[in-house]
């Protein structure tokens, strides 16, 4: 798995001091219908954006929590990597989106009939955010709304 | 720190009604945040669903992270460690 190891000593100073968010109490939504009846959407933070969106602020103190729409139809290898952290190597998911964004991989569990539906929508988030205030009283609600507006039934989350 | 804001994300979908499975590449981290359905995966940060072009890993990690969705047996916090 990810260590902290990975990280330089300047990283891995700040990670140990840094005061982790803990979920509490932990909200809990059992899957009431199958799989193959279900709508599912993507939350990544690899930071990917479309191309012409408008980038994440790499600038913004605590991290920018806004998030970006990308649409279900799009084409992984256009995705653009707006992510601002330097403590991981982004190569990989540069050379294969799917790696962080699995979009293809949900159009294959579709198509197989693993599941219902791909959402016509899916959300993007810089997940560098040292500062999570806004996020969690704004932007993750905010995302949260929208995607139950559509009906998603599950969403996959994939960090990087 | 992507990790903690997935499992940040992921509590405020289920509030909301959705069932969510939260990748994660530090297990110290997924302890702590204790997002509702964690999957503690053995790559390395920039890796989460394994190799680039390896689709049949890649979806070996998501089928792990939908019988998660379908074992009525865990509860909150679940984690669960993947092993390929």
């Amino acid at each position: 798995m990810g260590d902290f190891s990975e990280f330089s000593l300047k990283t891995r100073l700040f990670l140990k001091a840094y005061r982790w968010r803990r979920i509490d109490p932990v909200p809990w939504t059992p899957l009431l219908k199958p799989l193959a009846s279900c709508r599912v959407a993507l939350v990544s933070s690899a930071g990917f954006v479309l191309p012409g969106q408008e980038p994440f602020d790499e600038m913004k103190r605590g991290g920018d929590s806004s998030f970006r729409e990308i649409p279900s139809a799009v084409e992984p290898g256009t995705l653009v990597d707006a992510h601002r952290s330097e403590s991981f190597d982004h190569s990989a998911m540069l050379r294969d989106p799917n790696l962080a964004f699995p979009i293809d991989r949900l159009r294959e569990l579709r198509d197989s009939g693993r599941i219902g539906h791909v959402n016509h929508r899916h959300f993007s988030f810089m997940g560098s955010l040292t500062a999570t205030g806004r996020l969690v009283a704004e932007t993750a609600p905010a995302a949260a709304k929208l995607l139950a507006q559509d009906g998603v039934d599950v969403a996959l989350l994939v960090p990087v | 720190m992507c990790n903690q804001t997935v499992c940040l994300v992921a509590a405020e979908l289920e509030r909301q009604g959705i069932a969510t499975v939260a990748i994660q590449l530090l297990r110290e981290i997924a302890l702590h945040a204790r997002p509702p359905r964690a999957l503690v995966v053995p790559f390395r940060h920039g890796h989460p669903l394994g190799e680039p072009d390896r689709p049949e890993g890649q979806r070996a990690v998501l089928e792990a992270a939908l019988r998660m969705l379908e074992d009525r047996a865990l509860r909150p916090p679940a984690l669960l460690d993947y092993s390929a």
